[in-house]
């Protein structure tokens, strides 16, 4: 059986031959709630865009396959792959900040893409937008509709961005850090909403974050990143028991107790880091001298 | 909340006010400069000449702003002047700003090759001094309005360009271009749709501070004599005048000096007021 979204030796490089992803695998079948973990600058955001078609220009893809649906989305020209993508997949962006569009309403930038994009009809568009704002639990609908995104917290326009993700019924929805830009007691929110709507929806889900506390919530497995190379690849619970990589182990203890103000924190040593490092750099030559 | 956003718009309300009703003025002086003129602007009356301002002595009643050495009305030279100025503010800094402004938009938002080659243009376009620039450009065009437009545009469209590339660089990397992206839209779609609207602000801006400049530039055209021919009455024309005459009567030189001063302002102060507008985050 073909995965529902299996990436295949992924590789992506800078433009002056830097590499950012490391052939990377993953496998995720449909309904899987996978979190993506790994620290600033390890590429994880960059896997999520490079599924989405949206990598930075500055970036290339050296090999590799993204499978969506049996389909390597590599392959497809810009207008197929944005019809796939539009109709079948979604976003729920970092910032909130800047993700939704200054100068257009709320109700608007919702419905736009359903009328514009994918050809519904004004009415089921509006009709469709006031149930999912419902489903968000956004008090007050028609006044969120009729705002700006400025008039509105923080808190608020990330439910609308997550509604929005969902508005079209995506089969895949990336989450790219969407708590990172929120204070925490709304991260918390935001974290459960988002966990409640891919169980009502069935949606798959790919949740890429910095924050362990956040996968073990809602994701069923995961794959940890360093240097843009997967080096851990299994389920939760596993994860959480036994992480078998030592960076991962690491993680784990790096990672703060809040139950416990006394506890001193423990940053991933040296050690480890170089010796994944290196571990890195070796791959780094067999991959340049077989090309 | 609600205090403070009432206060931002008592505020521009103001600069709007004066701003705008100076224009507003000049522009029906423009269509009714044949009724309200109390002289014809190009009639000569020698017996008249250097008459000063009706609150000085020696003035004669119908010349409010005195007259010049010709015994030409002041007043109703500048009223005429006007239709040039605005004529060319509108004309000349509208097309600029699409040339500019589009052209800056492409190379902000495509990048690539398309700002390679439009930036480059942009620099070597630069690097000409822009007044000579634009009096190598009448020669070769000859004088006359239509010159003065081009040599406006020609000159000009670089501000725009520079200024809406990197607003729309600026806007292109926000999160909402790339969700737009991934929910499907196409390029040219998100462009027109997603950042144009936030670029606009910035463009209205750039065009009333243009229309201003546009002013002086035909008045700086015209004082060299490089505008329409001097049977026109245009305010460079009349600096350029009132400037032999300077010590014997001030107010040949003066009265336009400060009409250009105004009308410059005015643009400069209005393109601040609409920006708020336009806003949305200030609106």
């Amino acid at each position: 059986m073909t995965a529902f979204l299996s990436i295949r030796n992924l590789s992506i490089s800078l433009q002056n031959g830097e590499r950012i992803l490391r052939s990377v695998n993953m496998d995720l079948a449909r309904g899987d709630v996978r979190g993506l973990v790994g620290e600033s600058g390890a590429g994880k955001s960059m896997i999520g865009k490079a599924i989405l078609g949206i990598l930075p220009r500055a970036l290339k893809i050296d090999e590799g396959e993204i499978l969506f649906q049996g389909k390597n989305l590599l392959n497809l020209n810009p207008r197929e792959l944005r019809k796939e993508i539009g109709a079948n997949a979604a976003l729920i962006p970092q910032d909130p900040l800047t993700a939704l569009n200054p100068s257009h309403r709320i109700g608007r930038q919702i419905t736009n893409r359903l009328i514009d994009i994918l050809g519904w009809s004004k009415s089921d568009a509006v009709k469709r937008t006031y149930d999912l704002l419902d489903e968000v639990r956004i008090p007050d609908p028609k006044r969120v509709i009729n705002s700006f995104p400025h008039e509105l917290s923080g808190g608020m326009r990330q439910r609308i961005l997550i509604a929005s993700a969902f508005a079209a019924e995506p089969k895949l929805i990336i989450a790219d850090e969407p708590t990172t830009a929120l204070d925490v007691t709304v991260q918390k929110q935001i974290v459960s909403l988002i966990g409640e709507m891919q169980s009502r929806h069935g949606t798959t889900l790919l949740f890429v974050t910095h924050d362990l506390g956040v996968v073990s919530k809602v994701c069923q497995s995961l794959s940890v990143l360093f240097l843009g190379k997967v080096i851990e690849d299994t389920s939760v619970s596993l994860f959480f028991d036994n992480p078998s990589h030592p960076y991962s182990r690491a993680l784990l203890t790096a990672t703060p107790k809040y139950t416990d103000p006394n506890s001193d924190l423990i940053p991933v040593s040296e050690k480890i880091l170089n010796s994944v490092k290196e571990e890195v750099l070796r791959l780094d030559r067999e991959w340049s001298n077989g090309r | 909340m609600v205090d403070s956003s009432r206060n931002i718009n008592r505020k521009i309300g103001l600069r709007m006010w004066l701003s705008g009703g100076w224009l507003l003025f000049l522009f029906l002086a423009t269509l009714f400069a044949p009724i309200i003129s109390p002289h014809d602007p190009l009639a000569q009356d020698l017996f008249a000449s250097r008459l000063p301002p009706i609150w000085m002595d020696g003035y004669e009643s119908t010349y409010y702003l005195g007259s010049d050495s010709l015994g030409r009305d002041v007043l109703s030279r500048i009223l005429y002047g006007a239709r040039i100025a605005l004529l060319v503010a509108l004309i000349a800094s509208t097309a600029t700003c699409i040339i500019g402004a589009t052209l800056g938009v492409l190379a902000g938002y495509f990048g690539g090759w398309v700002d390679l080659v439009i930036s480059r243009l942009v620099d070597i376009w630069m690097a000409f001094p822009p007044v000579l620039f634009a009096i190598l450009l009448i020669a070769v065009l000859g004088t006359g309005l239509t010159s003065i437009i081009i040599a406006i545009i020609v000159i000009d469209w670089t501000r725009f360009c520079r200024v809406i590339r990197a607003e729309t660089m600026s806007q292109s990397a926000m999160d909402y271009v790339a969700s737009a992206q991934a929910a499907g839209r196409a390029r040219f779609g998100i462009m027109v749709k997603e950042i144009f609207p936030n670029v606009l602000p910035t463009i209205v801006v750039l065009l009333t501070l243009e229309m201003g400049i546009a002013v002086i530039v035909e008045a700086i055209l015209s004082f060299v004599n490089l505008s329409i021919s001097t049977d026109f009455p245009t305010w460079g024309g009349m600096i350029s005048e009132g400037r032999t005459s300077v010590h014997q009567a001030w107010w040949v030189i003066v009265f336009p000096l400060i009409t250009l001063f105004l009308t410059v302002l005015s643009f400069s102060q209005l393109g601040e007021g609409l920006k708020d507008r336009f806003d949305p985050v200030l609106r």
